[in-house]
Order: C-alpha cells, then structure tokens, then sequence
C-alpha cells in the first residue's frame, strides 16, 4: 500500500519540479505557449465537467470570452487590481450563463448542443455591435497584472517569466479543485443524469439543479482561463472566441477522452505538441486536426486515454508469445 | 413608409425565405431519415458556389449547366461521405455531428488551399439587369433564385409523396423500425437522403454564389441559419422547415431593412432561443 501511495507522488514531484524548472530552459516562445496551454487546460478541463451531466456545450468558448471581456474593461477602464478583476470577471462569466441556462436547460443532448451554439453566437455577435467591447477590433492595451501588499509592496507579473509562474499557480488551484469535485458524490450523480435523467429524477433528485450546478461551475473556470488569455495576449477580439475556437475545444476534448479526468489533459497536450511539431503545415493544420478526429472517433470513439487500455490485450498477447519462444 | 419600401421588403423577404428553405431542407431531410446532424452543411453549401465559379464563371459553361453540375457533385459528394463516415456512427447523434466537424475543417483547408484565400470570388450574373414593376427593382438573379427554389422544392415533395423511394424515404424518417419490418432499406433511405439533401444544399449555394462573396469560410453563416430554421421546424419536419423559413426569412430582411445586419442575426438567434423556450419540441412535432 505504501508503495501505490508513493507512485503518485513522486510522479507529482517530478511533474512540478519539471514545471517549475521548465520556463528558465526553454525560449520566450515556448514560455508564451506553455501560458496558453495553461489557459487552455483549464478550458477543456472545464468543459470536460459539464459534459459529465451529458450537456455538449458550443457556449463554453464565448463564455470564456466573456470573462476575457470583463477583466479587461475591469482593469482597463476602472483600473482594479488584477486579484479583483480575476474572480468577477470569473462571476460575470457565471452571470452570463446562467441567464443562457434559462431556455438552454428545455434542452437536452443534441437540441442542446445546437441551441447552446446559437447563444454563444448571440453573445459574441453582441460585442461586434455594442460599443464599450470595441466591435470587430475589440480591445487592446489590457494592463499586465500586478499584486500590491497593503499597497507598499508590488509584485509586477509583466514579465514572461513571473506571468508563467502565475499561470501555472492558478491552473494548479483550478484543477485541484475540480478534481476534488471529480471525486466526490456529486459527479456520480452528474454521471447519473448523463445515464438515466428520468430515473435520477425519480429518486428525488433534482435533475435540473445538478445541471445547473455543472453548467456553472464549468463556466466559471471558462471565465477564469479568458482572464488568463486576455492579460497574456494584452488584446482580445470577438474572432477569437467563434465557431472555430469552439469546435478546436470540442475536438481536444473528444480525441482526448472525456470519460475520465485526463482525457481533456491528455488531448490539450497531444495537440499541443502536434501543432508544434507540424508547424510547417501552416494553413493546412486544421486539415490535419479533422483528419485525426474523423479516425479517433471511429477507431478510438473512447479517446486518447483509452489507448493504454486498448493496448493491453495486444501487449499481453505479445508478452505470451514472448514467453513461448 | 412608403409603399414602394414596403413592397421591396416583402420582394426581399419572399427571396430570402425561399433560400433558406431550399438550403435548410437538405439538412432536415437528412435529419429526419437518418439522424445526421450534418455541421459540414455550410460547406456543402459552400462547394455548390465553388462548382459554379469553377465551370460557370472560369470555364464559361451555361449557368443552369453549372447549377445542375453543383447539385450532381454535391450529391455525389454526400453519398460517399455518408457510406464512407457517418455510416458506422448512426444512432449516435452527437458522435455524427461531431465527426461532421472534421470534415467541416477538411473541406475548408481543401477548398482554400486549392483555390486560394486571398480576395472572395466574384460570380458574374447570368442575366444582366433587372425587373422593374411599381417602382419596385427586381434583380434578375432573385427572380431565378425564387423560381428555382419553387421548383425544386416542389419537385423534391412530389417525389417524396409520389414515388416508391420518396414513401420508403419517409416511412424510415417516421420509424425506421416499423420502416425496416416493412422490408424497406433504412441503409438505403439514408443514402438517397443523403444524396439529394447534399444536391439541394449544392444548389443553394450555387444558385446564390452571383449575389454573395464566394470564398472558402462562407458556411459559417449558412450553418447557423439552417440550424436555427430546421431545430424551430422541428428536426426532420419539412413542412415546418419552410414555414420556418418563411417565417426567419421575413423576420431576417425586415430587420436588415431597417436596424443592419448584426442585429437581425441576433434577433434570429434569441427569436429561436424563445421560441425553443417555449415549445422544446420546435414549432411542430414530428412528421414529414
């Protein structure tokens, strides 16, 4: 027992030591992606919960929008503090998705999937057209964080480098806590509603409640990855956050795996390393995301994180022949 | 308000409720037989314009030619695409909707890579010029987009509702296992859906390719409004398609008329989101 106790844990160490060591190694430009790696992890894992209650949401992307919006116009236009913007930027996020769950929730599975992308297109052709967002050119000149102590001391997070540090501080707290919601009772009952919602329903659960629950919550930590975004890139527009983005996510998310908790981790970080790998390809790179999605979904429909388990039968059979010989 | 305006809206309106019902169909029909939720349809859409600018506008074939070459390819393109990949995930809506989208990226990259990015093409019109009645101007090519919609629209319910195929069509869209007792295909209702959805989007697009800017990102827009106008329908409805149709076209042009183009997208978008509030099941229940 000590032993399984010790392998995560030195796996853990070796991740964080890894992590932190890692930004001082590479060059500016891989520090840069590994910040939207972050957000994006934080994004997909976010996604990830609220498709346990069975809800595909195409409104995660603009929602994270939302958030990028409202931290910036926070801290561009009245100037508040970055530890300020961060969590109501995040509640706006909330805000905005819980007025969209008002029809969004009489629909289930495709119906919702659908309607949820129609919202989110509502609300993004909203910013085009109302002028505080700053229409198609959106808004540029979003400050760099910075954290005051009782205003005599500041840590200025303008730097690549301690911009990292915060990224990486703040995405380990997120999925900390969504995998402590992972594991706990709540999520089976999310699982349960993706199952059976009638039969949830007629236990005395309310259904709706629990969907709502994951919905917000999932859209909070969107909110929370937009704050990410908006501060590192200095500059967020309503073509960011469209049909492309969103479609990006769902396909991470599915040729990761969304059975368990690193699917999404997993699918992020694939597609990551492909894009840099076949940076070259250019304007052909979505091709090559299409590609592998249309062959996972019909090889490996449970996704990247069933592949271990896929192999084992044809390893075993090659360690049985092994043996023979 | 004067009565000229008034009549150029309602012109405007007849125009665009006629495109989107014709480009909105091919994705009911689909839906409703086969349960393919189809988001590459835009650019199937898109592809309708591209053959008509390929052969019309490049190689100077007869425009009429070209529309009746967009729907042949188009349809083509649909059948293998349903046998080659939506095939093994059907019953699983979400799963085909979602492998749509690879091909959604696929068709895109193909198309801009092949022709180019750059400027949008431009379609010449194949009749110069206008109508003029009351004081109203007509262009040509609404009239032939009106007049083509209305034809094959009707062509395509009388062949659901006259012949063999079009019956076992529909007996599979109402219930494809009482269908399949009835020793009708349902893998073969599903392809010859496929097939003239996929020919009838192609002819949207082509149809429309003189009056909008071609290039490879035009299915966005187009998707959006086909899914608005089938999911108020009611998926696999096709009388409540064209209502529905009639209804966002007439809502979409009036709007543009007088506020722009932003806002009736958004009108569109919460006008189905209420609507979806209301009746979840869209405007009409199911029945083809």
């Amino acid at each position: 027992m000590g032993r399984n106790f010790l392998r995560p844990v030195i796996g853990l160490t070796a991740l964080a030591i890894i992590l932190i060591a890692l930004p001082f190694i590479i060059t500016r430009y891989y520090v840069d992606l590994s910040i939207v790696f972050f957000a994006h992890i934080i994004l997909a894992v976010s996604f990830r919960l609220i498709t346990t209650t069975g809800d595909f949401s195409l409104a995660h992307v603009p929602l994270m929008g939302m958030g990028a919006y409202a931290s910036a116009l926070i801290s561009k236009y009245f100037g508040w503090p970055f530890w300020l913007a961060l969590p109501l930027a995040a509640l706006a996020s909330t805000f905005v998705g819980l007025i969209m769950l008002y029809p969004l929730l009489r629909m289930k599975a495709f119906a919702f999937f659908i309607g949820s992308y129609a919202i989110g297109e509502a609300l993004r052709l909203s910013w085009i057209r109302i002028g505080i967002f700053g229409g198609h050119r959106g808004i540029s000149g979003i400050p760099h964080p910075s954290i005051s102590f009782l205003g005599f001391r500041t840590i200025n997070f303008s730097g690549v480098l301690p911009y990292y540090f915060l990224a990486l501080a703040i995405t380990v707290l997120c999925l900390l806590i969504i995998y402590r919601l992972d594991r706990s009772r709540v999520t089976d009952i999310f699982k349960a509603i993706h199952e059976e919602d009638s039969l949830v329903r007629s236990v005395g659960i309310n259904v709706t409640a629990y969907r709502i629950l994951a919905f917000e919550v999932g859209t909070f930590f969107a909110g929370i990855s937009g704050v990410l975004l908006a501060h590192h890139f200095g500059h967020i527009d309503p073509h960011q956050f469209n049909l492309t983005t969103g479609l990006y996510l769902l396909i991470w998310v599915v040729v990761g795996g969304y059975a368990t908790f690193a699917g999404p981790i997993i699918g992020v970080t694939f597609f990551t390393l492909l894009g840099e790998l076949m940076r070259p390809l250019g304007a052909w790179m979505p091709l090559v995301y299409g590609i592998i999605l249309i062959i996972s979904l019909l090889f490996l429909p449970e996704g990247l994180e069933s592949l271990p388990e896929r192999m084992s039968p044809l390893l075993k059979k090659m360690g049985i022949r092994d043996r023979r010989t | 308000m004067n009565f000229q305006l008034i009549l150029q809206t309602i012109i405007n309106g007849i125009q665009l409720s006629s495109f989107y019902a014709l480009l909105a169909i091919g994705l009911s029909l689909v839906f409703g037989v086969a349960g393919i939720a189809n988001l590459a349809h835009g650019e199937f859409y898109m592809l309708g314009a591209y053959v008509v600018w390929l052969f019309y506008n490049l190689r100077g074939l007869n425009f009429f030619a070209a529309v009746l070459l967009a729907m042949l390819l188009v349809g083509g393109l649909g059948i293998v695409i349903e046998r080659g990949i939506f095939k093994p995930l059907r019953g699983n809506v979400l799963g085909v909707a979602i492998i749509s989208v690879g091909l959604l990226f696929i068709l895109q990259v193909l198309v801009g890579q092949i022709w180019g990015l750059g400027y949008p093409k431009r379609v010449d019109d194949p009749i110069m010029g206008a109508l003029h009645i009351y004081g109203v101007t007509i262009g040509w090519q609404r009239v032939i987009i009106i007049s083509a919609s209305v034809f094959l629209l009707s062509m395509l319910w009388l062949f659901l509702q006259r012949t063999k195929l079009g019956r076992a069509i529909r007996a599979s869209a109402l219930d494809s296992e009482a269908a399949s007792l009835q020793g009708i295909s349902i893998n073969r209702s599903a392809t010859f859906a496929m097939g003239i959805g996929s020919a009838l989007t192609g002819a949207a697009g082509a149809l429309m390719s003189p009056t909008v800017a071609v290039h490879p990102y035009m299915g966005h827009m187009a998707l959006l409004i086909a899914l608005i106008v089938v999911i108020v329908g009611g998926v696999g409805n096709l009388k409540g398609t064209v209502l529905t149709a009639v209804l966002f076209g007439f809502l979409y042009t009036v709007i543009t008329t007088f506020l722009d183009a932003v806002i009736a997208n958004i009108a569109s978008v919460l006008f189905m989101v209420l609507l979806l509030a209301i009746k979840p099941g869209g405007l009409a229940e199911h029945g083809t």
